[in-house]
């Protein structure tokens, strides 16, 4: 979807991405990684903004009852917006410190859980923000400026 | 305008215009137009899957010919260690350093020996460099160039220093010159290749400016000369003892063997090229920060498996595990070895990699996005059946290549098809509508004439 905003070109990509699915768990962040190499992105960018993605993604499959991810691009900057619809995070401070996780014993088996997840897409991002309520969802947005 | 080199070229002849290339490709550098794979020079990494797919033969590695060697006054032959698993109930290196030597070369200088230098660098390096963790090994020349096409991200990730194949042709021939006295211009430099990325790699380097070989002899040219001049050699006969590579170095032919070399704990040996990809998408999401190396080797096994290879990469690879197990360790390099090496040869890369964006629609942001919903409107098109008729290797390429202005939806033959049907459909219906002028047999006049026949007798009826 394209749409001329305020003299600017928006184009906006939305992924469904489905809670415990691990087989197609990280197809987004991949494809995200696809669309922004056509878009002939600066390397270091694509790789901040892929690892973000993966992240935000991961974060849902593992952690949510189910949300999407969307990426918005414009000639400036890069948008990556992940809404989820609950549980909600109890406290955000904590979960945005290194090493903290509430992933599930069978989650750290495979490999995840680490508390690496938001303080890494913190870490990549230009400007980053989040916003949850319990029983609500949490919304997480992340910019890159190209 | 950058023209470029690759050993990896079609033989139009043989041809059939199939789609086994274009779809084994990892790149996506093939297209099928007018009948003929055509490789799109500036995508292609010289990895050689096609040439191993190809059904006709119709995909070649060019390389030197053994002749090309006579171009020069002296000749040193740089055999990969790949060329000793080639041979069955092999005892000795010797015998094929000596093999070598009677086609023609003045000098044999093992390239397994260049790795054992190499080796010794990238512990330096590994110690020294500051670049991003996991370290990505460079030995492989058609993994560098996919980094640089499809990963560009991880360019920074890559060990700066020189090929095995390199540093052993700087060796041989400073100390060839040194201990005949002869000028390096006389001397010509071969590498006995198992591979075409290597061949590529002399033509047309990456990270240096010039290559220090001067050409590239595949083991399938050399391999019948080769056998013929081994079996001459009577097993009574003293045999000189030239090897001077250790068994690690001489392990670099297989998966493994350079991260193993290395003597690290904390690495990851991959073969087989989609399996690289597999793991460098995990070093791009930043899965595997926690690992010191990282060995990619784009073919099964490692060299052994390279596509220009006799023996079957398997069987090779067990024999030279044989052939490993059987060897003295040798003697390691000195400290002082690596010390003067370092200070004499140029090791490390002196030119940065620059990414290939192939993959970018436009240079201005703007139109790519463009170009980008452009192309996720003619991709939402299309059949989604990735059979390859068109002659690009999925949909999303043909898409792709649409927007580029390379492609119309009509290659699709499935497109075309529909469209052919419609404009079927649509001929025979306006064919009814064609004055017939004097035939009198025409539908149309004879459903006038019908109609005429129901007025009249309507009207006479009272």
């Amino acid at each position: 979807m394209t749409q001329e905003n305020s003299g600017d070109l928006v184009m906006t990509h939305v992924y469904k991405i489905e809670a415990g699915n691990f087989t197609i768990a990280g197809e987004a962040a991949s494809n995200i990684k696809k669309l922004l190499r056509q878009l002939g992105i600066d390397a270091n960018i694509i790789r901040r903004a892929s690892i973000a993605a993966y992240e935000a993604e991961m974060n849902m499959v593992i952690h949510s009852v189910g949300g999407h991810l969307e990426i918005e691009i414009t000639g400036g900057e890069i948008v990556l917006k992940a809404y989820d619809n609950g549980p909600g995070i109890e406290d955000v401070e904590l979960a945005m410190e290194e090493g903290y996780s509430t992933a599930t014993d069978s989650t750290r088996e495979l490999g995840f859980g680490a508390g690496m997840g938001l303080p890494n897409i913190k870490r990549c991002s230009d400007q980053f923000h989040i916003q949850s309520e319990m029983g609500q969802g949490t919304y997480l947005e992340a910019k890159f400026v190209l | 305008m950058q023209t470029y080199y690759h050993s990896v070229t079609l033989n139009k002849n043989k041809c059939m215009g199939c789609t086994n290339c274009i779809k084994k490709c990892p790149t996506e550098a093939i297209r099928v137009r007018d009948g003929k794979a055509n490789i799109i020079a500036e995508r292609c990494i010289d990895c050689g899957e096609c040439i191993r797919i190809c059904p006709y033969h119709a995909k070649i590695a060019v390389t030197d010919p053994l002749s090309s060697i006579n171009k020069y006054k002296y000749k040193i032959a740089l055999p990969a260690p790949t060329l000793y698993g080639q041979f069955k109930n092999l005892t000795s290196i010797d015998k094929v350093l000596i093999g070598l030597k009677t086609l023609g070369f003045d000098h044999v200088f093992e390239v397994a020996r260049g790795a054992d230098f190499v080796t010794e660098f990238t512990k330096r390096q590994l110690k020294e460099s500051l670049s991003p963790k996991p370290m990505i090994s460079s030995a492989c020349p058609a993994i560098v160039r996919l980094v640089q096409v499809r990963f560009p991200e991880l360019i920074n990730n890559l060990t700066d220093v020189e090929s095995p194949m390199e540093i052993a042709a700087q060796i041989a021939k400073k100390e060839f010159s040194e201990k005949h006295d002869v000028d390096k211009s006389q001397i010509g430099v071969f590498f006995i290749t198992p591979c075409a990325a290597k061949m590529t790699s002399i033509r047309n380097p990456i990270g240096t400016e010039k290559s220090n070989v001067e050409g590239a002899i595949s083991i399938l040219d050399i391999y019948g000369p080769l056998s013929m001049a081994m079996s001459k050699i009577s097993s009574s006969d003293p045999i000189p003892s030239l090897q001077k590579s250790s068994l690690k170095g001489v392990a670099w032919a297989n998966s493994g063997g350079e991260g193993n070399a290395l003597g690290l704990d904390n690495y990851l040996a991959v073969d087989g090229i989609d399996n690289v990809i597999r793991v460098l998408e995990e070093i791009e999401n930043d899965k595997l920060s926690d690992l010191d190396y990282f060995e990619g080797l784009a073919c099964v096994g490692g060299c052994v498996g390279g596509p220009l290879v006799f023996e079957n990469n398997f069987v090779a690879q067990n024999r030279l595990k044989k052939l490993i197990s059987k060897m003295d360790a040798g003697k390691p390099l000195s400290p002082e070895d690596v010390d003067r090496a370092v200070d004499t040869y140029n090791w490390r890369w002196d030119r940065e990699i620059i990414p290939k964006p192939v993959m970018k629609l436009d240079d201005n942001i703007l139109s790519a996005i463009k170009k980008m919903e452009e192309l996720e409107r003619i991709y939402s098109q299309l059949p989604g059946l990735d059979c390859g008729s068109c002659g690009a290797p999925s949909c999303r390429t043909l898409a792709e290549d649409i927007v580029r202005g390379q492609a119309t939806e009509f290659d699709c033959i499935i497109k075309l098809r529909k469209k052919v049907k419609m404009l079927a459909q649509e001929m025979i219906e306006l064919s009814d509508y064609i004055p017939t002028g004097n035939e009198r047999n025409s539908t149309l006049e004879k459903e006038r004439e019908k109609d005429e026949d129901k007025r009249f007798s309507t009207e006479d009826t009272p």
